[in-house]
């Protein structure tokens, strides 16, 4: 770990981190089988899942797989999703968050209100591709359902699709953009600095928290090579 | 796909298809629905010209074998009792009389194809200059999006390949001057197949002789939503297209459709590109938010911290 000089806590535990990057495969699969699909353009995109015929045969099963794991984050992640009293007026000061002046803005829980967005984007997309995606499904599915209704469900599916796409870069994007972001959702800790400088509430509601005000990575299940890690930083408590 | 220098229209494709050898007329095929006796002779010759055997069904009590179009059965005869208005004969006291209207049923090779606007696999769907559209099945990945486009319910998805089929009009036939299968086989010359001038022609001398015999809304069926199609009709009832087995009125491909394949796909991919590079200049511009130190976000006084950077220099 690269913390050696910082104290960390948890900011997503083992199942978390996979549920997260299992899906992100599978988006990153979806969108670029799906793409071929949308605009003859990304057509070559369509060779990602072994040839055109491949990627339509396999697009709506990688879809069902997103939605299931999709489901169980969203269930997890809800409560720290709603919207909070500072969130708007954060908004209201975008300006300076994307000018990095960070030390104006209000504080904010485990979520900025940018991450908010994404996650309420998708918990609206994601359905909604997967009820679309069924009723377009070939051979399985689309026999059962009329024709205008199919014509319907693939207008929307594309547009579910791209608010998701875009969604998603501005997601990469915010965890490039924001540095600590990626090890917390690869290694699932983040300094205490980290913490507090960009999630102010969300760091004092831990805090409450002995193991993670004390910086105890051995207590939430790490595996064995990081709590060896742990053990050299001699500042585990147990 | 018999011909593939003669294609004005490929699908899923922005460049232009070769189409050096489109000198060609445009052909058309004319049903006139009121010289039809059901005989099926088309069915079969299509079956036989194709080299389809379509599996054997089960009667269903109706004329209508098989019940619907399939990936082996391109052409199929719908069977139609209507209640119309009482033509001709002296019997003045009927308002009505019972009509058994038969139509051969395929697919309408519309000058605007709903199936080749939607279709998402480059050239499995083409158009020839002749007005034949003509599905490639080499290129088909099976995804069914032609039975999303078509305004006609015409295109099937095989059970056994997964690839969509429908009438090619004979292409190969035609290609090499004959006329398509069906129209060799018709008993009654009710399928009639030449130039669509020439067909138009022959079209409007039938409606007249139709509408001489009482037959007063006779109309050619040549829907100009779709641009026209190579294959009219003749209909008796040219009014009300929908008493011969749902012949829509004014069939189009679908608003839905097109806005799904028409416009949003450049603005949409326009919109993902400008995202991804908005950040990209974005970090070049206004760069990342580092990483906090101790010091900045707790200060130098913060116990809780300076013991922790002390323990690490001790360890």
């Amino acid at each position: 770990m690269n913390f050696k000089k910082q104290k960390t806590m948890l900011r997503y535990g083992p199942g978390t981190r996979a549920n997260h990057w299992a899906m992100a495969g599978a988006f990153i699969l979806l969108a670029l089988s799906g793409l071929a699909f949308f605009h003859p353009p990304f057509f070559f995109l369509s060779h990602t899942l072994g040839g055109p015929v491949w990627s339509r045969v396999l697009h709506p099963f990688i879809g069902v797989v997103l939605f299931v794991l999709f489901v169980i984050i969203a269930v997890r992640q809800l409560r720290h999703n709603l919207l909070m009293h500072n969130d708007m007026k954060w908004m209201r000061q975008m300006g300076d968050v994307l000018n990095n002046r960070d030390d104006k803005l209000p504080p904010i829980g485990k979520y900025n209100p940018g991450q908010k967005m994404v996650f309420w984007a998708l918990v609206v997309c994601i359905p909604v591709l997967l009820i679309t995606g069924v009723i377009m499904w070939r051979p399985w599915f689309a026999g059962f359902f009329p024709i205008p209704l199919i014509r319907v469900a693939s207008l929307l599916h594309a547009l579910a699709a791209f608010i998701a796409i875009a969604t998603i870069i501005v997601h990469v994007y915010a965890a490039i953009w924001v540095k600590g972001s990626i090890k917390a959702m690869t290694r699932g800790r983040v300094t205490h600095a980290w913490a507090k400088h960009h999630h102010p509430l969300w760091y004092e509601e831990e805090m409450k928290d002995p193991s993670q005000r004390a910086g105890d990575e051995s207590a939430h299940g790490r595996d064995t090579a990081s709590r060896h890690g742990a053990r050299h930083d001699g500042r585990t408590s147990g | 796909m018999i011909n593939s220098q003669n294609i004005v229209a490929r699908s899923a494709t922005t460049l232009p298809a070769p189409h050096a050898r489109d000198n060609v007329v445009e052909v058309a095929k004319l049903i006139d629905v009121s010289k039809c006796i059901g005989c099926k002779a088309c069915q079969v010759a299509c079956m036989e010209w194709n080299d389809l055997r379509d599996d054997v069904g089960e009667c269903h009590g109706v004329y209508d074998n098989p019940m619907d179009l399939t990936a082996e059965s391109w052409t199929v005869m719908r069977f139609n009792e209507v209640e119309t208005d009482f033509v001709g004969g002296e019997d003045v006291s009927r308002e009505k009389e019972l009509s058994w209207l038969i139509r051969k049923d395929g697919c309408m090779h519309c000058a605007e194809p709903g199936c080749l606007e939607a279709c998402p696999a480059p050239g499995a769907i083409v158009k020839y200059a002749n007005g034949i559209v003509d599905f490639d099945s080499n290129n088909c990945i099976g995804c069914g999006y032609c039975i999303t486009g078509c305004p006609f319910n015409i295109p099937r998805i095989s059970e056994k390949d997964s690839k969509s089929y429908k009438c090619t009009l004979c292409s190969d036939r035609v290609n090499v001057g004959l006329e398509p299968a069906c129209v060799k086989a018709c008993p009654t010359n009710c399928i009639e197949f030449g130039s669509k001038k020439d067909m138009l022609a022959r079209a409007e001398k039938r409606v007249n002789d139709l509408k001489e015999r009482g037959y007063e809304k006779a109309g050619v069926y040549d829907p100009a939503g779709v641009g026209g199609t190579h294959v009219m009709y003749v209909l008796h009832h040219g009014d009300d297209p929908g008493l011969y087995h749902g012949l829509p009125k004014d069939p189009r491909i679908s608003p839905v459709v097109g806005a799904w394949k028409g416009i949003t796909k450049p603005i949409m991919s326009a919109i993902l590109g400008i995202t991804a590079f908005a950040g990209f200049f974005h970090y070049i511009t206004k760069g990342p938010k580092e990483e906090p130190t101790d010091e900045e976000v707790f200060g130098e006084g913060d116990d809780d911290h300076r013991v922790s950077r002390e323990e690490e220099h001790r360890s």
